[in-house]
């Protein structure tokens, strides 16, 4: 029962067509700074379209998909309207707005800071009032899907909420609470020196403000993902979710614990103290826990689908899953990114490795495997899976649909793994161009012109897919029936209360980001004399 | 009905098992890192536990006990922000030109110079400011300069600077073709660690501090680049000009030079 097919599509719409236009910048950032393109005789140019390929992948497109599904999964698996219709209009416009308001002094070269800010580099205010709004917009959602689960409860006293709206809910609330960090950031440092309030600012104590949102937000932009593991895969190719309980625990590990973990991005920085630096690298490792739990019970899933299919043998039932069908074949892809994008990603959180790619290649490397690759092919999944309810029309052509996704696919390993690799060479990232005639790194040429070959895959894989979905606008009308989720082996009636409600959890959160956070924000807060003079950008 | 009586008591066993799971981990952890580690180091003494863990906390220090290594030469104390004598008023603008009076033998009566001193009309107020104290503290030295910042006031250093601020940005007197932005400029050299001039002193961005350079005397930006490789001038914050200067073969020197002064200062875009 989706009642507000509207609402829904209109964020899918704007997150695919601006995601379109982000990924056009981000293949001809990848191509102008390779050795097949000529030195940009302007690097702000540079830095202009990646601010802007950086505000949308990271801020705009994630949160307008997380919401969109999210809209879907309170109306289908709680099966009542959506509660609060205006104010979800309300937070798309909000978002709409932000988005104009952002991109038109990223667009005259007037907030070059990329979309990590990077004071004290100020741009102009309305860069930053611009993603406030964005934020704002998307707090909206989180409240609305708060009270459509407490309205749910009230008609439903008792009963076991949803896997899907449970862990649609925990990722609301972990986005909630890890935007935080960046709002302060804006709101008490960059928006008041940005406005002409003040000329210095504290660029170490905004560091750690934004380590506060930078990892739990990948976080909050897998969650989809995970829910369409667990929720939608097993259902589409004809299985069961092994567990129930153990998706539950999944889903508020990572409330829990990846929230405390940010400051593994400042390990270079001399601002925080080692023992803190070590406590967020020993949280960070435990965030592979749910995910290894999830890639378990996820395998564990689809084999009883493929022996219910008549799969046989120790690993032969591998053979009997449909492999024709995209949603595996999505799952396949994402895991593989995940596995390789999971493992350097232990290399990054542990302190002393960290020292030999910090700051390199490798790290925007990886980022892209795991956000671009393992998790976006997940939305495509999502939007493929949901586009025939939404719509009223069918997908019908698989073939193309299983093209986009291995185009996808050899796109993001094309261009990830040289990245990877120049960056152990030591090939330092945000930077417009390189010197490949120096002897020093013409070797590592051949990897970058094979990265910008993966990022011209990426582009057309990307438009392949919005050409599907807007071919899918225009098909023949086709009834979809309900939209329905997975059931599991053992489907619950009642589930404990700390596994059906996030109380505790949301605590525990907010518990370990005091004690891992609150002392260095006070002292660096409290310390005088550690502000330095705003550098503004395009200030001319 | 559930409700948080039944979530948030120790008869639950899923809220005794996850607040004492997490607390055991960051005890464990905390303990680790704030006393392990630090004494795991041969490498760093300290008095007692309570030190190391306030090491490790990042508790901010004084190294009271090492001296820092006496400086023989000045250097700048000068400290700039973008707001640096951003709002000029009249006043100051009228008292700068009659103290300008006896600065126009060398930098001329419009602020542009016949005698290879730089032209100061249109430069940004900032870099004035901060070149006349250092030369008044001695951090940047000049057999005919020296003498002459040596007795100026504070209000007089600002008045100067905005007076000559205000001033048209006119044409030089050394009319030469438009040079087209050699690499040095425009790309800086990536290899060797120096980033475009462009980046700081105009024709891609501007940056605090530094100077415009359209149609500045030829001789005189050469003159400063060597000295500034040489070590002979020492007044940039940081060592950023000294650092590029040094890099920088004689080629790009001559070519950095040559292009600057041959642009019009009307392609300094206005920033005022």
């Amino acid at each position: 029962m989706l009642a507000n097919r509207k609402l829904i599509l209109a964020h899918f719409w704007l997150a695919f067509a601006v995601f379109g236009v982000a990924l056009t910048l981000g293949a001809w950032q990848m191509f102008i700074r390779s050795p097949i393109g000529t030195w940009l005789s302007n690097p702000e140019l540079y830095y202009r379209s990646l601010t802007a390929h950086g505000t949308v992948m990271g801020y705009v497109f994630p949160t307008l998909v997380a919401m969109g599904f999210g809209y879907a999964i309170s109306e289908s698996a709680l099966e009542q309207r959506l509660v609060g219709v205006r104010w979800a209009w309300g937070g798309f416009w909000l978002i709409v707005i932000g988005s104009i308001m952002a991109v038109i002094p990223v667009a005259l070269g007037r907030a070059s800071v990329l979309y990590t800010f990077y004071p004290p580099l100020i741009g102009n205010v309305f860069y930053y009032l611009g993603v406030v709004l964005v934020v704002v917009g998307s707090w909206i959602w989180v409240a609305l899907m708060s009270i459509n689960l407490r309205v749910w409860r009230k008609a439903n006293p008792g009963a076991a909420v949803p896997l899907a709206m449970y862990a649609n809910v925990a990722g609301s609330y972990l986005w909630a609470w890890t935007a935080v960090g960046a709002a302060l950031e804006l709101l008490l440092q960059i928006i008041p020196v940005a406005a002409g309030l003040k000329a210095t600012i504290d660029a170490g104590l905004a560091r750690v403000f934004f380590s506060w949102t930078l990892h739990a937000i990948v976080y909050f932009w897998l969650m989809p993902t995970y829910i369409a593991y667990y929720t939608i895969v097993p259902r589409a190719i004809g299985g069961r979710v092994y567990s129930d309980s153990m998706a539950r625990i999944s889903f508020i590990l990572f409330l829990v614990v990846a929230m405390p973990i940010g400051m593994h991005h400042t390990f270079a920085d001399p601002m925080v103290g080692a023992g803190f630096k070590f406590i967020h690298s020993a949280f960070t490792a435990l965030v592979a826990l749910p995910t290894l739990l999830t890639v378990f019970t996820i395998c564990a899933s689809i084999e009883i689908a493929a022996r219910l299919r008549g799969g046989r043998g120790l690993f032969g039932w591998i053979r009997a899953l449909p492999w024709d069908n995209p949603m595996l074949l999505a799952l396949a892809f994402s895991f593989i990114m995940l596995g390789f994008g999971g493992a350097g990603g232990l290399i990054n959180m542990s302190y002393q490795l960290d020292a030999s790619i910090h700051n390199t290649q490798w790290i925007t490397g990886h980022f892209h495997l795991i956000f671009g690759g393992a998790i976006v092919i997940m939305y495509f999944a999502i939007a493929y899976d949901l586009w025939p309810h939404l719509t009223g029309r069918d997908l019908i052509d698989l073939r193309l649909i299983r093209t986009q996704l291995w185009l996808w696919f050899i796109g993001m390993i094309v261009t990830t793994f040289p990245w990877h690799w120049v960056g152990i060479l030591g090939m330092p990232r945000r930077m417009a161009y390189f010197d490949f005639g120096d002897p020093a790194i013409a070797p590592q040429a051949l990897s970058v012109t094979l990265s910008a070959i993966g990022g011209f895959i990426l582009l057309s894989s990307g438009i392949l897919f919005l050409v599907i979905l807007a071919r899918g606008m225009r098909a023949p009308q086709a009834e979809a029936g309900p939209y329905r989720f997975a059931l599991a082996v053992h489907q619950p009636a009642t589930v404990p209360i700390a596994l059906n409600t996030h109380a505790l959890w949301v605590a525990l959160m907010i518990a370990l980001t005091l004690t891992n956070y609150g002392y260095p924000i006070l002292t660096l807060a409290m310390t005088e004399g550690t502000s330095v003079p705003a550098v503004y950008v395009g200030a001319q | 009905m559930m409700s948080a009586r039944d979530l948030f008591t120790f008869s639950n066993p899923h809220f005794t098992r996850g607040v004492g799971i997490t607390a055991a981990i960051l005890i464990v952890t905390a303990i680790t890192g704030f006393i392990v580690l630090p004494f795991a180091q041969p490498w760093v003494q300290f008095a007692n536990v309570w030190d190391a863990i306030c090491s490790a906390a990042g508790v901010p220090q004084r190294a009271a006990t090492i001296t820092a290594p006496g400086q023989d030469k000045r250097l700048s104390e000068v400290v700039l922000t973008s707001n640096t004598l951003s709002r000029p008023s009249q006043e100051a603008i009228g008292r700068g030109a009659t103290l300008a009076q006896r600065c126009a033998i060398c930098h001329g009566p419009t602020g542009i110079s016949r005698a290879d001193s730089p032209n100061l009309a249109g430069q940004y107020a900032a870099v004035i400011y901060k070149e006349l104290h250092d030369f008044r503290s001695g951090a940047r030295t000049n057999a005919v300069m020296s003498p002459f910042a040596v007795n100026l006031t504070d209000q007089e250093i600002a008045d100067l600077s905005l007076y000559y601020a205000y001033l048209p940005r006119l044409p030089a007197y050394h009319p030469t073709p438009q040079l087209p932005k050699p690499n040095i400029v425009i790309y800086g050299a990536p290899m060797r660690g120096i980033a475009p001039c462009g980046s700081c002193h105009g024709s891609l961005d501007n940056k605090t501090g530094s100077p415009w350079l359209e149609g500045q005397s030829e001789a005189y930006m050469k003159a400063q680049l060597h000295a500034f490789a040489s070590g002979e001038r020492r007044n940039d914050i940081s060592q950023q000009m000294r650092n590029i200067a040094r890099a920088m073969t004689p080629q790009e020197i001559d070519q950095a030079a040559a292009y600057y002064a041959s642009q019009p200062p009307d392609v300094v875009k206005a920033v005022d």
